[in-house]
């Protein structure tokens, strides 16, 4: 089964408009999804320009669904939906 | 911990760097707020209107001007800009090397207020008006009668013990606050005639806490972001002097750290960490010169700016045990002067009380973590991606470590025992500033207690954790 693969903005907006309470998601993930999930940090992938910048911090899911004003919260959310839509 | 005060303020701050770099920021200002409040958007306050307002008082503050100061209600922001750019090229132009009007760093924005109801201890519909009733029981003032089935309290007899609020196993006994008020320790903050909150400069000691307390946001800060911009865009020679307490505020390495702030336009960099050191080596020495001439010595710490104005202010009489050792951003500042004397300093912290010291001891500019974040931020830097900067000689771990409760204690404890092998210091760290610390001080003036050392940090934690850090 492939892995939903999440990456975290860590560019600067993103990162002190919230971002910096996501870096430590990795270790928060419940068990049954810890393995099928990838948390990556990345650099800026430039949302706060493309789309508004108040809607930073920016998380995106498997390359394409972008969320905005992401919370430890809402991420882990959507990671147990978009789990529990690949078994 | 980030909350919608904090959002905005960091929001603004980048939208104000982004505006600068395009050179549309004149034009953009007066927008700002409408933009971040549309017509058809939700309110936060009671109308997007009042958003607004706020929003237009907040980017004041932003503009190096107190929303208390307002004199024409209709002046725009553009004209705020203007003055502003007036300002900066007559002192410029006087050259009187850096003789600025000083006006304290913070400011409470009236419209902002929201005259929080005077803080006392009610019963809610909470209560079931149970059949033992221990809140009666417990009070001591026998303020709390029981009608129709509700415990109700005489705030005319109540003395705010609490002891209800522990006692009721519904609770349904809550003590209300003013949050600025509650967290400020020397009663600076107080509400006026108006029911607007108002800060006492003459009793304020800059340490932030209402800063940071009040959930309607409406203590601001006066910033010196744009100066900063300014003097940039001028080719000024701006050193760029970073705070022990920077480590792990963005993420990557500190030397990262200093790089990206080459990145952003700073000429040079200095670890104030360095500073550190000398004050570790001249607080150690000043420290056992006392101890030698009184073995009942009794030091404390004075980096912390935000204590020493709590002794000046509040404890004068105490002050002979405030050490004389300049602060780690006063020796860093002499560093870069020795180095260049004709650069200009911007200490960058997480404090707002350095901007005090900063005026006083001729450093010129001073960033908060969360406006040196915004230029990042703005400019399209992300600290991780940096090189590291080669620093001549990194800062010693222990001055690295100056920021954390702690840290300055260790520091001198490690520097003592290098030079006399059997150094005991009895050392005791107040870890945070609150309504009790003059008291605790005051009782240790007495010699009663066992300590000769005192480090004081005003915010729980240290430096770390000061009211513009990012963490």
């Amino acid at each position: 089964m492939e892995k939903v693969k999440v990456e975290i903005c860590c560019g600067t907006a993103c990162y002190i408009l919230g971002a910096s309470r996501l870096v430590d998601l990795e270790a928060e993930l419940p068990e049954e999804i810890r393995g099928k999930v990838e948390i990556e940090a990345r650099p800026c992938l430039n949302f706060c320009e493309k789309e508004q910048l108040g809607g930073a911090p920016y998380v995106r899911f498997n390359g394409t669904e972008v969320m905005a004003q992401a919370t430890p919260e809402s991420v882990l959310q959507r990671l147990q939906e978009l789990c529990g839509e690949a078994e | 911990m980030l909350n919608g005060s904090i959002y905005i303020r960091r929001e603004l701050l980048i939208r104000l760097v982004r505006a600068f770099d395009d050179g549309t920021l004149r034009e953009e200002l007066d927008h700002i707020p409408v933009k971040l409040r549309p017509k058809d958007m939700q309110a936060s306050r009671c109308c997007i209107y009042h958003d607004r307002a706020v929003l237009k008082y907040r980017l004041m503050a932003l503009l190096g001007v107190c929303p208390e100061n307002e004199e024409d209600e209709a002046k725009t922001l553009a004209s705020y800009f203007d003055d502003m750019v007036e300002r900066i090229g007559a002192t410029l132009d006087s050259q009187t090397g850096g003789q600025k009007a000083v006006q304290p760093p913070l400011s409470v924005c009236g419209s902002a207020c929201s005259g929080c109801p005077d803080a006392k201890i009610v019963s809610t519909s909470n209560c079931r008006g149970c059949f033992s009733r221990p809140c009666t029981f417990t009070c001591p003032k026998k303020a709390i009668t029981v009608v129709n089935g509700q415990s109700v309290i005489d705030s005319a007899k109540c003395i705010k013990c609490g002891k209800c609020i522990t006692a009721c196993p519904y609770h349904a006994i809550v003590k209300t606050t003013v949050p600025c008020e509650e967290a400020c320790p020397v009663n600076a903050i107080r509400k006026n005639e108006q029911g607007v909150a108002e800060i006492d400069f003459e009793k304020c000691i800059y340490c932030g806490k209402c800063f940071n307390s009040c959930p309607f946001s409406a203590v601001m800060e006066r910033s010196q972001l744009l100066e900063v911009l300014m003097a940039m865009k001028r080719g000024e020679k701006l050193v760029a002097m970073v705070a022990p307490a920077a480590d792990r505020q963005f993420p990557g390495k500190i030397e990262q750290l200093l790089a990206a702030c080459v990145q952003a336009g700073f000429k040079d960099v200095m670890e104030v960490a360095l500073g550190a050191e000398l004050t570790t080596e001249h607080e150690t020495k000043e420290f056992i010169e006392r101890f030698e001439a009184d073995p009942k010595t009794l030091m404390t710490t004075s980096c912390c700016p935000a204590y020493v104005n709590l002794v000046k202010r509040h404890l004068p009489t105490f002050l002979p045990h405030v050490s004389t050792t300049p602060s780690p951003m006063v020796y860093a500042m002499g560093l870069v002067k020795e180095k260049d004397p004709t650069a200009k300093t911007v200490f960058i912290g997480p404090c707002v009380a350095k901007r005090g010291e900063a005026v006083e001891k001729g450093v010129d500019y001073v960033l908060s973590f969360e406006e040196l974040g915004a230029i990042f931020a703005g400019r399209k830097i992300d600290v991780m991606l940096c090189p590291p900067w080669k620093t001549e000689r990194p800062a010693a771990d222990t001055a690295r470590n100056f920021a954390r409760s702690c840290g300055v204690t260790e520091a001198v404890l490690a520097e003592a025992t290098s030079k006399i092998p059997d150094f005991k210091l009895c050392a005791k760290q107040i870890n945070g500033i609150d309504k009790k610390t003059a008291a605790v001080l005051k009782i240790h003036a007495m010699g009663k207690m066992p300590e000769n050392f005192i480090e004081v940090m005003a915010c729980p934690g240290g430096c770390v954790n000061g009211p513009c850090s990012l963490r």
